[in-house]
């Protein structure tokens, strides 16, 4: 009868000849493969100094995005925090000034914005909800802290740098 | 006695220690490093360029340890037991020729720390007390699983010492000499005793294996069942020693491997060397090299052939090494009668 699988391998315990019973050959074909493995190339990425780049669609930190003259697109709609399943992101709102029109693009900008990253799962929902195009998880890889308070990631660390 | 050949030795003895120590030093990373080659990894490579400083990471952690002798230890076995370990790996470097004479300040300096006409016998004698370190060292843990490493170590030492002793014996008819220095002079250039008993050192260098407690035969430290076998107990340096004292162990079986079968310092065309200080000192590169790859040689070993269970080994030594070895004695019997006569 056929296997199902077509990988049934039927075992029978034969008597090792000579050659097998004195071992010598098999360690010796052991010891050739174990040198094989000794000239190979290894795989190993060197983490800290060197990096793997990550895919087109790797979700890591999140960075609030600025508009072309480097206002802060975010107008604290909350729709990131409705759409978070984790519930990780809180902001509080805030009125642009009048003189403020180069720092935030609308009227009304998020005066605390932050994420605890140990809630976020990196789904991205936060990304897909936003309707001004103000976050992206673009980011590396989560940092590792020694404190809780270390990972709820303020606007300090979450708004993209200035471009000159 | 003169002064002259008192500070000749003493620099000799020191010299050897000292590099007898720093091999095995760093046989720790090569082993390390090794391993890692042989499983597609990197190995250690933090500390310093290419991990060249683990040694001296791996002794500061080791000495800045907690030191714990157990409460129902006997404190003096559990002190001795490492030294003694260590005190025998390192003795039997004193037989040991490393090179032909040098000649220096007019005076000829001998390469090895005593020529004594029972080389071979006293390297014997050194071996089987390397066995009492982990012996003692087990049996004062009270600890059981260090009691029954204990137990297995001595015999299977005692078991693997008949067979490398018959093995030898082989070696003493065709030599005519127990004399380490006059083995490995009779081993001029390529004349070496490898070619003449194969057999007889297939079965020396198994014992080998099974004497340092190296893979497949170190079933004294057999993590899977006796936790840490005869070390369970140990902690801080005293743990480093019985580890260290392995690895001298390894460099120090090396040696006697190759001055007894490898033709020690011998090295093809040395006659073509003129000057005898250049060719004792090729030959001293020569010996180094040839226990540099029997020390790769053990640890290639080690991360391919595992572990063999305690019935195989004795089966192997008794069944197997004994009556080959005995063989091996009456085949160079016979083939001394023939063609020597």
């Amino acid at each position: 009868m056929n296997s199902l699988t077509n990988r049934k391998k039927v075992l029978a315990s034969k008597q090792m000849n000579f050659w097998e019973r004195i071992y010598l050959p098999a360690i010796i074909n052991g010891l050739s493969i174990t040198m094989k493995h000794f000239f190979k190339k290894r795989t190993t990425v060197y983490y800290p100094e060197e990096k793997r780049s990550f895919s087109e669609n790797f979700r890591g930190l999140h960075s609030l995005k600025r508009d072309e003259n480097g206002a802060e697109r975010c107008t604290a709609c909350g729709l990131c925090a409705l759409s978070c399943p984790a519930e990780a992101i809180t902001m509080t709102a805030a009125e642009r000034k009048p003189g403020e029109e180069l720092l935030y693009r609308e009227e009304k900008y998020a005066s605390v914005y932050e994420i605890n990253m140990l809630r976020c799962i990196f789904c991205g929902f936060c990304e897909e909800a936003c309707p001004k195009a103000a976050i992206f998880l673009d980011g590396d890889i989560a940092k590792a802290g020694y404190i809780r308070d270390e990972f709820i990631f303020g606007k300090d660390k979450l708004t993209e740098p200035v471009i000159k | 006695m003169d002064i002259a050949f008192i500070i000749e030795k003493l620099i000799l003895i020191s010299a050897i220690l000292g590099i007898s120590l720093v091999i095995a030093m760093y046989t720790t990373l090569a082993e390390r490093k090794f391993a890692g080659f042989f499983q597609d990894r990197v190995g250690p490579n933090r500390a310093g360029p290419w991990g060249l400083l683990q040694p001296l990471a791996d002794g500061v952690k080791l000495f800045t340890k907690e030191e714990i002798i157990p409460t129902h230890a006997s404190t003096f076995l559990f002190v001795l037991g490492p030294s003694l370990s260590m005190f025998t790996a390192c003795i039997t470097t004193a037989v040991i020729p490393w090179g032909q004479d040098l000649f220096l300040f007019g005076r000829q300096v001998s390469l090895q720390v005593a020529d004594i006409n029972v080389g071979v016998l006293y390297v014997f004698g050194v071996v089987s007390l390397g066995v009492y370190g982990v012996m003692i060292g087990g049996w004062a843990s009270n600890n059981k699983f260090s009691l029954l490493a204990a137990v297995r170590s001595a015999s299977q030492n005692i078991s693997y010492e008949i067979a490398m002793g018959l093995s030898i014996i082989a070696l003493l008819m065709m030599t005519g000499t127990l004399s380490l220095r006059e083995i490995s002079e009779q081993q001029a250039g390529m004349n070496w005793n490898v070619f003449y008993q194969p057999l007889g050192f297939l079965i020396f260098m198994i014992c080998s294996f099974a004497e340092t407690n190296r893979t497949p035969f170190d079933l004294p430290e057999c993590e899977t069942e006796l936790v840490g076998g005869h070390h369970t107990e140990y902690s801080s340096m005293k743990l480093g020693f019985y580890l260290f004292a392995e690895y001298i162990n390894m460099f120090v079986s090396s040696a006697i491997m190759a001055s007894l079968y490898f033709g020690g310092y011998n090295y093809p065309f040395m006659h073509l060397i003129s000057n005898p200080n250049l060719a004792a000192l090729i030959g001293v590169a020569a010996f180094f090299t040839k226990i540099l790859l029997f020390i790769f040689f053990f640890i290639w070993v080690r991360w391919t052939v595992p572990r063999f269970r305690y019935d195989q080994l004795m089966k192997l030594g008794w069944k197997v090494l004994i009556p080959l070895a005995i063989v091996n004695i009456a085949l160079t019997g016979v083939g001394i009668l023939i063609f020597w006569k």
